[in-house]
């Protein structure tokens, strides 16, 4: 029998998305995918998937599923939300597998905004356009293109590894600033604008989502207008409306608009932004392209090495969990979750 | 101010933004829908997508693969070889069936009220143009189509509606638009379509491509839930020209 996830609460924004879609710019459809893609991969990597598979991205808070069918691997990272098992506490960074009926918690951020619950074999979901990423707005991917509900039912689409349970030892990149590069409009802007970008602290506002990040802080003036004939939007543009206040423009986004854009995240800073909420502070730090391309080819091979740095969980702990003991509790494997 | 044209702007590390105007114009969108035929017959690697617009050509590409530097410079030799005039190729032509006023178009008594023109007359002329698609952006198959007879030039409202629904067919400055999928818009709505530019569930979900001809064929209201339980059964409703 297969093994599949019960949403039986599925938390305040649950969605299925992977690594995105390429290829649909030119019809409107936007990348979508996770917003943070490091965790996406880590989540991933310690069940065994590829990196950018699917998984489930849950926002600010969790949601609470059950194994029903066979056994399941799950896997927890991202965002710092508590996860429990059958009401034991458990680590995130680190793979289980599960008997059918266990019952997985996972509450509300302490940190950061996103958290990708991942499972062996991904989830049988049917790619639209190439992926299983949901984008709500146009009602596509995921399940019937919209969040997940208490009731539905997940199946994985493949049996569990039979390997050791895995945790991940690495850290995740530090990104104490997130870098920009000025354009694609920064004509549009005075002097005192591009310099304020780059100085000064600006507040995540609660209107922030998967289409973009509205953020407060001194407004950036334009020097010609704010109105430009409507052109393509880049993921991390920095587009700047007539009040002066930035809006950051992610995966879900409109794929043109007619506000000039200061500046665009570098692709390397992306998955940082998909873990600011509401009244964090961000700071930008302007940097070429060879910078840029740098911290992109970091990245991408810090996502590449990942399966080094998934280790087999002593093997104590990973049968205890397989057994559904309660032997875990007040036991912590090391992963520094 | 006084740009030069054509222009290549970094969007990001992984996007390159080619603007070759500052206008709606058929001459400059013919340009860059040119520049995106030209652009995909080089093969290059490390080019991932393309997005023709209005006025500008964007570049999504892997610059772990192909250098900034060697974008710029291909490009610019794709430019050298951009006609002023390039020539339409392609496209395909369709009939968009279309209810104005009304409950359809609940600008159309103020946009004719605007413009001096009784609600026939701005009909008539929206109807009587063959349009362009100039591009496909904002939301999935959501379509601008230019240019506007000049006699309806009317602007945008200030605050924008909060959500109108798919299929609203819209106009401001020299450009007429249908949403896809309901959207907030600060358009002046005159008609709306029961053709469904996106649907998931055809063959071809997209109706619309940059670059196809579009014709507008009003139709009365009686007509409306024939037409919308045929879109809703799958069927384009449109009629291909071409």
């Amino acid at each position: 029998m297969t093994a599949a996830l019960d949403i039986i609460a599925p938390g305040p924004l649950t969605t299925a998305q992977d690594g995105g879609r390429t290829g649909w710019l030119r019809y409107g459809v936007p990348g979508s995918g996770a917003l943070d893609r490091r965790a996406l991969a880590v989540a991933n990597v310690l069940v065994g998937n590829l990196p950018d598979a699917g998984a489930l991205e849950m926002t600010l808070a969790g949601g609470t599923f059950a194994v029903r069918g066979s056994a399941l691997r799950i896997a927890l990272a991202g965002a710092d939300m508590p996860l429990a098992i059958d009401g034991e506490a458990a680590s995130r960074d680190r793979s289980y597998t599960l008997v059918p009926g266990a019952v997985i918690r996972v509450g509300a951020a302490r940190n950061g905004a996103r958290a990708y619950l991942a499972v062996a074999g991904t989830f049988a979901i049917a790619p639209v356009f190439g992926s299983v990423s949901t984008h709500r707005r146009a009602g596509i991917g995921g399940i019937d293109g919209g969040a997940l509900k208490a009731g539905m039912v997940l199946p994985a689409a493949g049996p569990p590894p039979s390997g050791p349970e895995l945790r991940f030892t690495g850290e995740m990149p530090p990104s104490a600033r997130i870098r920009i590069v000025l354009g694609p409009q920064d004509d549009y802007f005075t002097a005192a604008a591009l310099a304020t970008l780059g100085e000064a602290a600006f507040t995540v506002t609660p209107q922030a989502d998967r289409m973009g990040l509205r953020l407060a802080g001194p407004p950036l003036a334009h020097a010609k207008g704010f109105n430009i004939v409507s052109d393509a939007i880049a993921p991390g543009s920095i587009q700047v409306p007539g009040d002066g206040q930035p809006i950051v423009l992610l995966a879900d986004r409109q794929t043109t608009g007619g506000y000039p854009k200061i500046a665009t995240v570098i692709s390397a800073d992306l998955p940082a932004l998909g873990q600011m909420r509401p009244g964090d502070s961000i700071r930008f730090e302007v940097v070429g392209i060879a910078a840029a391309v740098a911290a992109r080819r970091a990245l991408l091979a810090w996502i590449a090495a990942l399966p080094q740095r998934a280790v087999p969980v002593t093997t104590a702990l990973a049968s205890e969990r397989l057994l559904g003991a309660n032997l875990i509790s007040g036991v912590t494997d090391g992963s520094g979750a | 101010m006084t740009e030069s044209y054509p222009r290549m702007l970094p969007a990001g590390d992984t996007a390159l933004v080619v603007e070759l105007g500052d206008t709606i114009d058929l001459a400059v969108n013919a340009r860059v829908r040119a520049l995106d035929r030209l652009m995909a017959a080089t093969r290059m690697a490390g080019i991932v997508e393309t997005l023709p617009t209005n006025r500008s050509l964007m570049v999504v590409y892997e610059p772990l693969v192909l250098s900034q530097d060697d974008l710029v410079r291909a490009i610019e030799r794709l430019l050298v070889a951009l006609p002023e005039q390039p020539a339409e190729t392609g496209g395909r032509g369709w009939i968009v069936p279309a209810v104005y006023g009304g409950t359809y178009g609940i600008d159309l008594v103020a946009v004719a009220a605007a413009l001096g023109l009784d609600e026939d007359a701005v009909i008539a002329r929206h109807a009587a143009s063959e349009y362009r698609v100039f591009m496909i952006g904002f939301q999935p198959g959501f379509a601008y189509l230019g240019v506007l007879d000049p006699a309806l030039a009317v602007s945008r409202h200030a605050a924008p509606r909060a959500e109108i629904p798919a299929g609203t067919i819209s106009i401001a400055g020299n450009q007429t638009v249908i949403n896809s999928v309901a959207a907030p818009s600060g358009w002046n709505l005159i008609a709306r379509t029961p053709a469904r530019l996106f649907d998931r569930r055809r063959s071809d979900p997209f109706l619309l491509a940059p670059g196809d001809r579009v014709r507008f064929r009003p139709v009365p209201a009686a007509e409306w839930a024939a037409l919308a339980a045929r879109a809703e059964a799958g069927d384009r409703v449109a009629e291909s020209t071409s």
